[in-house]
């Protein structure tokens, strides 16, 4: 790691992390509050083999509830960094996370009104997915509207003033919600958590994080172009502006998606992009999977950690902050390696 | 408990002192021990929270100005017609504050009542209250043990000693009753109670906590325990309840009581209490009947649940307690077919689902 143009010529890298990600996930497998023998989980492996549904509470633990959750973890993780990646090329500044668009502020506010409301769980879900997107929409739309001026400046400001209202909305619903039993659970939406997260949730985000995916795949070249700047990507034949709504459109459909179910989880999507850089170099090609790798990882890893630290969680927002802010500090005073 | 032994004595020897007929400006301790002076009478009280309107109702309903938040629909037929309709008014102190003073000046009480923690954060927010809007102010220990207390001390407060001793009684003997009995009950016989909170039943009280305090009262066993000093509400996995494995599951919540009725949610069909059939859902109209808020309201709740925990060591007739509890609390007759709500709520069939606000 002595700089960011040595690293690009390693190519096991890539490979290395996914390694590293599979063994992460199946060393969670084995922590947790509910007490798995070893011969338990053999057995529960070979009747899931045979197509037999949970019958074990230790099969429910397994197949129920940790893994899904660790998968859950992986989506999440990876969902964030991608995304952060994206947003950090595609506005070409370091400081830059997922939710710059206001896409958090926007998902916690459908939530919260979909608690305020007392309204099931997955709609809730829906609400914080919805919430989410509307609110980068409104942030485009906006953007479109004031021409004539930098447009990511304006993009970023109307996140900033977007995010802002949503925010002063939760406020409003949390003073109106009932304190008893509204208000802990708004807290805890909006503090992240993937305690509640089942098999079934998995397959409604995994569609949308891949549907998100696909265009950033097919387009990568083009937002490696993208990071040079507008003059430059012109000169190389890349449309910047409609480029840039496919790409917005991508990342907050990815975000969007796993927020819906994981609720707000700060810092993946900063922090992980850089130490990415740091491995890989600025190539999109290559930053893009290093850091989705990392970022599931990570996640499970501070999952794991707020699932074990006691009988109680600790939500996994309030980690990634403790774990993630130190970290940027960190990054911040060595401020050597460059970011695009 | 010697702090709060004293507590409860310096309220009982200023109710003493103060068994006179008021005339004159007379001043009272309340419970967190300030000394407040209190007008000669006192016709509007403004509850400062939700656990204090539900006293300041069943002690002296006819001095309420408002109701924290404004009654809903299927919580409307077990109040007193003349407190139906009163308007909604807020919060003063305590988690998110939506009445501001102004709104309380404006609504002329001579007295400001707020009822549960007496520590010092309260009793300060208390004296600053007072000092700005020149309205006398006290604080009234809301917990559990203290009730009967509490209820004497209000009775005198408002005039009323002889309604303050009834329900003083009331508290008594039911916990005097619940005491004597589970005496015989060692702890291994207790059920191990799990209170599921929020949407998805992942949030709990922990032990300890004014939330669920009333397991332990009822006779049962809080399987949250972090088994530190941590007290409150708290974030719990799925994982970990199917390793507390709760013999009991007690909840409010209509929609997460549906889902496990339903059997919706296979991880929740490993746990004993759902196997067993022993999930619980609380009424909660006019108030809660575990919690919601953590207030007088709870007695009916109590009996209901060292019911279910230990059966016939608890005799509880549904329909008759319950009648009898809303007489003298709410100022209710429950007409049969409210009665039969309220007993086909706490049997899991909650009425439909109110328009919310």
């Amino acid at each position: 790691m002595t700089g960011p143009r040595a690293a690009p010529q390693a190519s096991w890298i890539i490979p290395g992390l996914a390694v590293l990600a599979i063994a992460v996930a199946a060393a969670a497998l084995t922590v947790g509050a509910f007490p798995v023998t070893l011969e338990g989980f053999i057995r529960a492996v070979k009747n899931l083999w045979s197509g037999d549904l949970p019958q074990t509470s230790e099969e429910r633990v397994l197949f129920g509830i940790r893994g899904p959750r660790i998968l859950a973890g992986l989506i999440v993780g990876a969902a964030l960094a991608g995304a952060g990646v994206v947003y950090q090329g595609l506005f070409r500044n370091p400081l830059v996370s997922p939710d710059v668009l206001g896409v958090s502020a926007g998902a916690g506010l459908g939530a919260v009104i979909g608690i305020f409301l007392s309204l099931p769980v997955f709609a809730i879900q829906m609400l914080a997915f919805g919430g989410g997107l509307a609110t980068v929409g409104l942030v485009y739309l906006i953007a479109v509207a004031v021409r004539g001026r930098d447009p990511t400046l304006v993009l970023v400001l109307g996140g900033v003033v977007v995010g802002a209202l949503a925010g002063a909305a939760i406020s409003l619903l949390k003073i109106l919600a009932d304190p008893y039993d509204q208000l802990p659970a708004i807290t805890f939406w909006l503090l992240g958590s993937l305690a509640s997260v089942r098999g079934g949730d998995l397959w409604n985000v995994m569609p949308a994080v891949l549907i998100g995916l696909v265009p950033l795949v097919l387009l990568r070249w083009q937002i490696n172009v993208l990071s040079l700047g507008d003059e430059e990507a012109k000169s190389l034949g890349v449309e910047s502006g409609r480029l840039r709504v496919i790409v917005i459109a991508a990342a907050t459909l990815m975000t969007a998606s796993v927020v819906a179910i994981s609720g707000v989880i700060g810092w993946v999507g900063l922090v992980i992009p850089h130490i990415a850089r740091m491995l890989v170099g600025p190539n999109f090609e290559r930053l893009l999977p290093a850091a989705m790798l990392m970022g599931a990882s990570y996640l499970v890893l501070v999952d794991t950690l707020a699932r074990s630290l006691g009988r109680v969680e600790v939500p996994i927002g309030i980690l990634t902050a403790v774990v993630g802010a130190p970290f940027f500090l960190w990054l911040l005073w060595r401020g050597r390696h460059g970011w695009s | 408990m010697t702090r709060i032994d004293r507590r409860s004595f310096v309220a009982g020897a200023s109710m003493m002192l103060l068994a006179r007929p008021a005339h004159a400006a007379r001043t009272v301790t309340d419970s967190a021990g300030r000394t407040v002076t209190l007008p000669d009478r006192i016709d509007h009280v403004f509850a400062a929270g939700g656990p204090a309107s539900v006293v300041v109702y069943a002690v002296r309903p006819e001095t309420m100005v408002g109701w924290p938040r404004a009654l809903r629909a299927e919580e409307r037929p077990f109040i007193a017609p003349a407190q139906r309709d009163l308007p909604e008014i807020g919060l003063l102190t305590g988690r998110g504050d939506t009445a501001n003073v102004e709104t309380v000046l404006k609504m002329k009480p001579d007295l400001i009542v707020d009822y549960g923690s007496v520590r010092q954060t309260f009793a300060t927010l208390a004296d600053s209250v007072q000092q700005r809007t020149g309205i006398p102010y006290v604080l009234i220990d809301g917990r559990f043990e203290a009730s009967s207390s509490s209820f004497r001390l209000l009775g005198n407060i408002f005039g009323v000693p002889e309604r303050g001793e009834a329900l003083a009684t009331y508290s008594d003997d039911l916990f005097k009753n619940l005491d004597t009995t589970l005496k015989g009950i060692p702890e291994e016989q207790r059920p191990r109670v799990y209170l599921a909170r929020g949407p998805d039943g992942l949030e709990t009280g922990l032990k300890g906590s004014i939330n669920t305090e009333i397991i332990e009262r009822a006779g049962g066993r809080n399987v949250a325990d972090a088994q530190d000093q941590r007290r409150g509400i708290a974030n719990v996995s799925p994982e970990q309840i199917l390793a507390w494995n709760p013999d009991v599951i007690v909840t409010w919540d209509r929609n997460f009581h549906d889902k496990l009725a339903k059997g919706g949610d296979p991880l929740w069909q490993g746990v004993k209490a759902v196997k067993d059939g022993r999930v619980y859902l609380a009424p909660t109209a006019p108030f809660g009947w575990i919690d919601r808020p953590p207030s007088i309201n709870r007695l009916i709740g109590l009996r209901w649940l060292a019911n279910l925990f230990h059966g016939a060591r608890f005799p509880f007739d549904i329909r008759q307690d319950t009648r009898a509890f809303y007489k003298l609390f709410y100022h209710v007759d429950v007409t049969d077919s409210d009665l039969d709500t309220l007993i086909a709520w706490a049997d899991g069939k909650p009425p439909s689902r109110p328009a919310r606000r």
